[in-house]
């Protein structure tokens, strides 16, 4: 099969591979580019654990194809912490008991990561709204809704 | 939260000191990190990927299997079927003597639920894989099929799994798990009121986010690595032993990390057959589910049925009780003879009745074949246990909760399957449920103990 080269920035780092045409995002960043923490819940869009953020927006990566993301700026939760410093939202996630099997939580910081950028103290109900694309089967989401309250709290007290 | 340390004193060091504290997981940074592996994180050079042939039908004899066109598929490696399994006919609870032997790794001869694994695909990619697998045929002659748990109960009834005979479970007491305790119809003759009511509930899959499968890896001196989300490793590593005919000292499992399981990862089903594959290839291989087989193909909880039959005084108190329970555990046994006898040994509830009688049957019917889940045998019979006590308490015109007073078992009282009730503290959690709810309960009620006096 025909090999299609991508090229994009992980988390700061420049990356380029070739892939198989269709290639899922999801795919080349778990099984070429070796960065696992988007994780493949369903494969169809439905669950959210892929979740990653593409030049600021957030989407699923099961269900973009890599080629279609040459020239991007890819964030991954496994790219948040800065020189071993958790982001705030990790942090969180952390202290609210928000993360249980952890298989939806690298998908749920990035969803929650989009949320923050764009709107930096939101209340519980855009909260619930930004969440509604992830699925978590252990917490029953409250510790985490409680998480990205908190992290939004924090932000702001570090900004003032 | 409050910690009564008066309740069980004396059965207890009075150094709980980490009761009430928040401690953080060990697990959580890798999680908030994406650090943590899971088993699909793992990938190997040449790893090949496997895809299941299933049953399209609930009940068929299988007449032929043609995998040739499978095989010439471009990037297909191998292809199994049931003569390539060394010991195809297992079942789980065999380690702890509970038999007989039911299901087929890869079916033989016959299919006896809709989505039983019939033959697997090892391809070089996921896509050649499920590809490959669309051109076996299977030529299937199909088999009335039975789906409710009464009809497959009754005499003429499509026999579901041969490896039984009949299509219950026959445990050592015969056809049912039974408690005998008193003279429940002496109970029910002495009765100011007798309700018999039926309860019955659906599968319920546990839908965890991660889906059930492992990756297999070859150490090139015929031992194998096998990375799994399984919930029971050594349920797994001693099975798989069995199925292959493999001493455990080949077999090296490594887990632990599940990706949300809820019991619904404690059945022998991926590995034993990726380890097949791995061995009889060389090759990494890894057999992961889609959502549509988690969904569809995993065990779910079993469809339970309840038949309560309570004599209650006017009083309040129980003086009989009948139960009669039916666990679905569709085509195969896995842990489900076991739920259905936790089911026996529960059904009383937390409650002192003197005349008890409990039949609890363990059902075969050509349904998915269902296993643990978080209580499993226990969760179904509490909710018809709780929503006919307050049937009960309606009945005689009572406060439910006072109703569950007069009747709680207390410290000292004799249970129906003859083990003496301890450190029950039940009373002890109404009254604190009573005050949290503000529900007014007599103050006879509020005065009560666990502890009788003189036990």
């Amino acid at each position: 099969m025909a090999k299609v080269p991508v090229q994009f920035t992980l988390n700061g780092s420049e990356k380029a591979e070739f892939v198989d045409g269709g290639t899922t995002l999801l795919n080349a960043l778990r099984d070429k580019i070796g960065d696992t923490s988007p994780k493949g819940g369903c494969h169809q869009g439905t669950c959210g654990a892929c979740s990653v953020i593409v030049d600021g927006e957030l989407r699923l990566s099961c269900l973009t194809l890599a080629e279609t993301c040459n020239g991007a700026t890819i964030t991954t939760t496994s790219g948040l912490a800065e020189g071993g410093v958790l982001h705030p939202l990790q942090r969180a996630f952390l202290d609210t008991f928000a993360s249980q099997c952890g298989f939806c939580t690298p998908g749920m910081i990035m969803a929650a990561k989009v949320l923050l950028d764009h709107t930096p103290n939101p209340s519980r109900d855009e909260v619930v709204e930004a969440l509604s694309g992830n699925i978590c089967r252990c917490t029953g989401y409250e510790p985490i809704i409680q998480a990205v309250l908190t992290a939004a709290r924090a932000n702001s007290q570090n900004a003032a | 939260m409050e910690l009564r340390k008066s309740y069980f004193a004396d059965v207890r060091k009075d150094d709980l000191h980490e009761i009430g504290q928040a401690r953080p997981r060990s697990d959580s940074p890798g999680h908030v990190t994406g650090k943590t592996t899971f088993f699909a994180d793992r990938n190997f050079p040449g790893m090949l990927h496997l895809k299941m042939v299933r049953s399209p039908h609930h009940h068929a004899r299988i007449r032929s299997i043609d995998t040739s066109e499978a095989e010439k598929h471009p990037g297909v490696v191998k292809v199994l079927t049931a003569k390539d399994v060394p010991h195809n006919v297992y079942t789980i609870l065999i380690l702890i003597q509970i038999g007989p032997e039911d299901e087929t790794v890869l079916a033989d001869g016959k299919v006896r639920w809709k989505g039983e694994a019939v033959v697997a695909v090892l391809a070089e990619t996921e896509r050649a894989a499920q590809e490959a697998a669309a051109k076996v045929k299977v030529d299937y002659e199909v088999l009335p099929a039975v789906f409710d748990m009464e009809e497959a109960l009754k005499p003429g009834a499509p026999i579901v799994n041969e490896y039984h005979g009949q299509n219950y479970y026959l445990y050592d007491s015969g056809e049912c798990r039974k408690v005998r305790f008193g003279d429940v119809e002496a109970g029910f003759a002495e009765a100011d009121h007798v309700l018999e009511q039926s309860y019955q509930s659906s599968p319920i899959e546990h839908a965890p986010t991660e889906t059930t499968g492992c990756v297999v890896a070859p150490e090139g001196n015929d031992r194998f690595t096998c990375y799994t989300n399984t919930q029971a490793m050594f349920f797994t590593l001693d099975n798989t032993s069995i199925i292959l005919q493999m001493p455990g000292s080949k077999l090296h499992f490594v887990g632990g990390t599940v990706g949300g399981g809820f019991g619904g990862k404690v059945d022998v089903i991926v590995e034993p057959i990726a380890i097949l594959g791995a061995k009889l290839t060389g090759r990494p291989v890894c057999f992961i589910y889609s959502r549509e087989e988690e969904m569809q193909i995993s065990s779910p909880r079993a469809a339970e049925k309840v038949v309560i039959k309570d004599g209650v005084m006017k009083d309040g108190r129980i003086v009989a009780r009948k139960v009669t329970g039916y666990t679905d555990a569709g085509a195969y046994s896995r842990h489900s003879p076991y739920g259905a006898q936790k089911g026996a040994g529960h059904y009383p509830g937390p409650y002192t009745i003197p005349n008890v009688w409990i039949d609890t049957y363990c059902v075969y019917t050509n349904r998915t074949p269902s296993s643990a889940m978080r209580g499993f045998g226990v969760t179904i019979g509490d909710f018809a246990l709780e929503v006919q006590m307050d049937k009960l308490a309606r009945l005689i015109a009572m406060d439910p909760l006072e109703f569950r007073f007069i009747n709680a078992y207390r410290d000292g009282d004799m249970k129906a399957h003859r083990q003496p009730t301890e450190g029950a503290a039940l009373i002890e959690c109404m009254q604190e449920a009573a005050r949290a709810a503000n529900w007014p309960v007599a103050e006879k009620y509020m005065a009560m103990s666990s502890y009788k006096k003189g036990a």
